[in-house]
This record gives C-alpha cells, structure tokens and sequence, in this order.
C-alpha cells in the first residue's frame, strides 16, 4: 500500500529527511523511530499528502478522503466544542451516520461528559484524545499517528491501546513514536530514521 | 477502489543553452546603440513637443516590453500550476524580475518625459505613469512574498498565484485610472493611423526591436545564471 | 449541494468562534471609529468633504487589514488547516467559508463606522453604500487568499498589507468614485468587475496556494 524509496525533504538549505525508504503492505503496522529532528514528523506528512518530497519516489494507494492524520498538533479549534469539532470535520470528511459515529467516539475516549466544553478548556491527554477521535472519525483505510502517545495520561494510554489493538490487522497503520516497545507486539515493519 | 499516486522528484538539471548568449548580446547592444542614435540624433523632431519628444522612442518600447515581461512570467506561472514542472518557477522569477527591472525604467524614463514636456517630475494625470507606478508596488510586492517564503513547492506555487493577479490587475488598474482621471496622453498609434511620420516610424520600430531583444537577452542571461548557480548548489550537495 | 453546506458549515465555524473568542471584531470597531477621529484632527480648516471620503476608504481599507490579518489565526492555532485541508471536500471551499465570514465582520464593522462618518464628515448616498459593499467583497476575497499566502511564511504580519494595497487601489478609486462622483454607476460597474474577476480568480487558486 505504501511504497517509499530514497524519500528526501528539505526546507530551504535544511535537510530534515535523507534517503528513508519504507515499505508497508495493506493491513501492516509500520512503527517509524529516530532521534527528535530524524523526520519521523516529515515522513508522516509527505505520507498524509500534505508535502511532497524533494528527491525520491512515493507510492500512496490510498485516496484522500480515506487517509486519518494524528499530528503533533491537535487538529482542532480551541474555542469549539468537541461536539462542534467532530460535527464540522465529520461534515467535511463525509461520515455517514454522523451523529452516532461521534457519539460512540467520544463515549470509547471518555469524552463524552465533556462534549460541550470547549477545548480551550481541556487538559492536553483530553484534547489529545479529541485528536484521536478526529483521525479516526470517518473510518481511514490508513492512519497515520504522530507520537500518539506523547500528550496521554494513564488512562488515554490504555484506551489507546485497545484502540490499536483492534485496528490493527484490519487497517494499515504507521505509527512514529519514541516508545517503539509500546506497540512491538503489534508491528509489522519497522522504519529507523537516522 | 484506491488511487495511485505515484510521484517521481528530484533535480532538473536541465541546461539552458549560453553558446548562442554572447552572439545575441552583441546584436542587442549593437541594435541599441542603432536605436539610441536614430532617436537622439537622427530623426527630424517633432514640431509640437520638441527635444522632449525623442525620450518617446524609448520609453514606449521599455514599458511594452515590460507588459510583455509580466505576460511572460504570468505564462510560466500558469504553466507551473497547471503542469507542476519545477522549472517554471525559474522562468516566471526571472520573467518577472526584468519586467520589473523594466518598469522601473518606464517610470525613471516617463518621469524625465514628464519634466521635459510639463514641468514636473509626477504627474497624476498620465494614465500609463499611474498604472506602472502601481504594477511597480505590485511586483516588488512578488519579491518580499518570495523572500518570506522556504524555497520549495510553496513558495513556486504562491509566486505563481500571485503572478497571475498582477497580469489580471493590469487591465483592471487600467480601467480604474482611467476613470480616476480624464486626461491626455499622446496616443502612439489612432485609429487613423500611426502620428507619426515614416522615418519617426522607423525610428520607433528599430528601437522597438532594440529593447526587445535587449530583453530576450537579459532573461537568458539571468536564467542562465541562476540554473547554473542551482545546479551547483546540487552538485555540492551531492558530493557531501 | 455539499459544496454549499461545506462552506456554509465553515462560515459558521468562522462567525461563532469569533463569538466565543471576540479576537477581532472589537478591534477593528475600535480601530475603524479611532482612525475617524483621527482624520478630524489631520483634516486642515477648510477641506471638502472630497478628501473626507478618501479618508474613510483609507480607514475601510486598513480595518479590512486588520480583520484579514486575523482571519487564519484559528486554523494556524492548533495546525487545524492540514485537518481542512486533508478533508475530501473541495479546499476552494475553505477559501469561501473564510471569505464570507471575514465579510461578514467587515460588513459588522462598517455598520458602526459609516453611521459615525456621517456623523462626523459628510453624508453617504446609496451608491456610496453600493460601493462600499462592492469593495467590501473584493477585498475580502483577494484579502483572504492574499492572507494565506503570507501565513505560510516569516514576517507575515508585514508582508499582509504589502500584498493587498496594490490590488486595492482599483477598489478605492471604484468606491471613492461612486461616493463623489456624478457618474456613480461607472464606478459600480468597475467594482463589480473587479469582484467578478478577482473573487473567481481567488476562488480557483486557494487550492494551489494550500497544498504542494
């Protein structure tokens, strides 16, 4: 599903990807790992579509609309409400069954009681899980998560877990994170970013 | 079913050819001085407006040629855009940049017109003055978006975006300062017929010609310049 | 159909949380009645009321700046554009939801500025509001597109009004026209050119200017 070789990216002068490959066939679990600054971040973007790389080919089988980005950043307006959140991206994304899809969302990540606050309220593991719930929203044939991990508490982390468990096998998934040991059982193929 | 997106990057060395530059930079100085010499020197003077008139023959051609400059470069945009070539964007910089180079010598050229035929150095009510001095804003503007910008896909298709808008907002300035102001501008070419007498006509085609090569020449030169500055930029890269 | 309630949702987006956050539609009220009187005070004895219309497009012109100025902080805030952006809806989409929401606070804006001109300078006639309106769309329509150009890059807080100015100045001649001008209906037919032109030019190049 996912074909890369000889990927690079710059940004002027700056090289922040040099010569990654990487490989995952449909249904796989693809962990990226590296150092801060080795272009775990890069990768995923010029995966997403977002970017495109300065040297290298890239082969991405999916179409946009079935792609579920998790970035660095949330993804979601501060003084919106989840509800709000997902209502807008749920239209966009074209999630049939909105209401009901959002809804048992953000029951699974706990999110549910807060569903009418706005996220400028919210603690990072809850707005991190919004996050969550946005990637996922319009069920992706291929997610993308950037350090998932990173913003969670316990709690999230656990959910988290479950999440990936169940996901994984049925859809592909490349996941960048520090903590490869975390979700060793679940991968297929490993991508090291110098 | 999914798509495929299958992309293949990577440099461009394509070069430009400079065998043929130093011979065009002889025939565009040569062609100049030609033109230069008719205008200044040669041609009778016209009664009504005297020396003032000779600046005439040269800056109607330098503010064609940079209309033409900014259409060139607005091309090569939509080129950029509409094939995604990385070698546009050189083209359309390089375009634009003489076309801005060229208008500022409009206005430096309409402006000593301007004194030797009314007494100012400005004057509002020149139509083709105003318009430049506003494409003139705009343009430069093209630069500091440049600058601001990463090298890059985005900072290609920004500039060429943008170099769109300018050659959309030269007829639509030119409508808008028309209405601002009524006013006379010796028209070069009536409905009648060229104002100008056959030798005048001449003069004015030759160094026509001059400034327009003179043109070709230094957007081969500067886009030569640039590709090889480039590509050495790769080289070293490479060899790292 | 879904092209229309995208943008629909967007504008929306864009007007409540402006609501919640009241970032910039304060300021530019503010702004646009502080510039009024400023003008009173740079005005010498004696001036028509001519130069009191330049004066109130300068002052449409740099509140429409500073709203424009504002007006993809939102999407900037949490990287909240590549969500938009990666949506299989049309990305012209995000363009025109954040071109009428601007409009709308423009529009918001000049509700309390133009009563106040009058008040304090000369009268307004309906082809001046005409042109008022007309401008009000080019601007915003050039103005966001021109915004998310500047967003992407450094120094984008300056760069903004260098961009925009020279695609005003047809504006400002069409709406200073029609405000003065015996001939109003020129200057109309110039402005809804304009619009015409720009807002469908914009509306085509959003998409290149968000992704790469």
């Amino acid at each position: 599903m996912i074909r890369g070789r000889g990927l690079e990216r710059r940004y002027g002068r700056r090289r922040v990807l040099v010569g990654a490959d990487i490989a995952v066939p449909a249904g796989g679990f693809a962990t990226v790992t590296g150092p801060n600054g080795s272009g775990k971040t890069t990768l995923l973007r010029l995966l997403a579509g977002l970017i495109i790389p300065t040297r290298g080919t890239l082969e991405v089988d999916v179409e946009r609309a079935q792609i579920g980005y998790l970035a660095h950043e949330p993804l979601v307006y501060r003084e919106l409400t989840a509800l709000e959140n997902l209502e807008l991206f749920g239209r966009l994304y074209r999630v049939p069954e909105r209401r009901e899809r959002i809804g048992m969302l953000l029951e699974r990540f706990s999110l549910w009681d807060a569903r009418n606050e706005r996220v400028s309220t919210y603690s990072r593991g809850m707005t991190q899980r919004l996050a969550l719930c946005r990637a996922l929203l319009h069920e992706p044939h291929l997610i993308l998560l950037d350090e998932p991990f990173s913003a969670l508490d316990d709690a999230g982390a656990t959910l988290l877990d479950g999440e990936l468990e169940a996901l994984a096998g049925e859809r592909t998934l490349v996941v960048a994170t520090h903590d490869p040991q975390r979700v060793a059982r679940l991968t297929t193929t490993t991508v090291a970013l110098a | 079913m999914g798509v495929l997106r299958v992309r293949r990057y990577g440099v461009d060395l394509t070069s430009t050819s400079i065998r043929s530059l130093p011979g065009l930079a002889a025939l565009a100085a040569g062609l100049m001085g030609l033109a230069l010499v008719l205008a200044l020197i040669v041609v009778a003077e016209d009664q009504d407006q005297g020396v003032s008139q000779r600046i005439f023959y040269i800056h109607v051609p330098i503010a064609l040629t940079a209309y033409f400059c900014f259409g060139l470069g607005a091309w090569k945009a939509l080129r950029l855009l509409w094939l995604g070539e990385e070698r546009y964007d050189l083209e359309s910089y390089v375009a634009i940049h003489q076309g801005t180079i060229f208008g500022a010598l409009t206005l430096i050229t309409g402006s000593i017109w301007a004194k030797a035929s009314w007494g100012h150095w400005w004057l509002w009510s020149e139509d083709q003055l105003v318009l430049f001095l506003v494409l003139f804003l705009f343009y430069c503007a093209y630069f500091m978006l440049r600058f601001s910008l990463q090298e890059g896909s985005r900072r290609a298709r920004s500039s060429a975006v943008y170099a769109l808008f300018g050659v959309v907002l030269i007829p639509v300035s030119f409508l808008a300062i028309r209405l601002a102001e009524n006013l006379i501008h010796p028209t070069v070419f009536t409905r009648e017929g060229p104002q100008m007498a056959g030798s005048m006509f001449a003069t004015f085609c030759i160094a026509w010609a001059a400034v327009t090569l003179l043109a070709y020449v230094l957007y081969r030169v500067e886009l030569a310049g640039k590709r090889l500055d480039s590509d050495l930029r790769d080289l070293r890269e490479a060899l790292q | 159909m879904t092209y229309l309630t995208d943008v629909a949702a967007l504008t929306r987006k864009d007007l409540r949380v402006e609501l919640r956050a009241s970032d910039t539609l304060p300021a530019m009220l503010l702004f646009v009645v502080a510039t009024l009187v400023v003008f009173h005070f740079a005005l010498p004895e004696g001036t028509g009321d001519g130069a009191a219309y330049g004066l109130l497009w300068v002052a449409i012109v740099f509140t429409a700046l500073l709203g424009l100025a504002r007006a993809w902080v939102p999407e900037h805030e949490h990287g909240v554009l590549d969500g938009l952006v990666l949506a299989p809806s049309e990305r012209s989409a995000i363009w025109l939801g954040k071109t009428l929401a601007t409009l709308t606070f423009l529009v918001a804006a000049q509700a309390v500025a133009l009563p106040t001109f009058v008040l304090f300078f000369a009268p307004l006639d309906a082809t001046a509001l005409a042109g008022v309106l007309l401008a009000d769309v080019g601007i915003c329509a050039v103005g966001s597109l021109m915004a998310a150009m500047a967003a992407a890059g450094r120094s984008r807080e300056l760069l903004l009004p260098v961009l925009v100015l020279p695609l005003a100045i047809p504006l400002v001649i069409g709406g200073v026209g029609a405000a003065v001008s015996p001939e109003a209906g020129r200057y109309l037919l110039l402005l809804a050119l304009y619009d015409g032109i720009f807002a469908v030019l914009s509306w085509a190049s959003f998409e290149y200017v968000v992704t790469e």
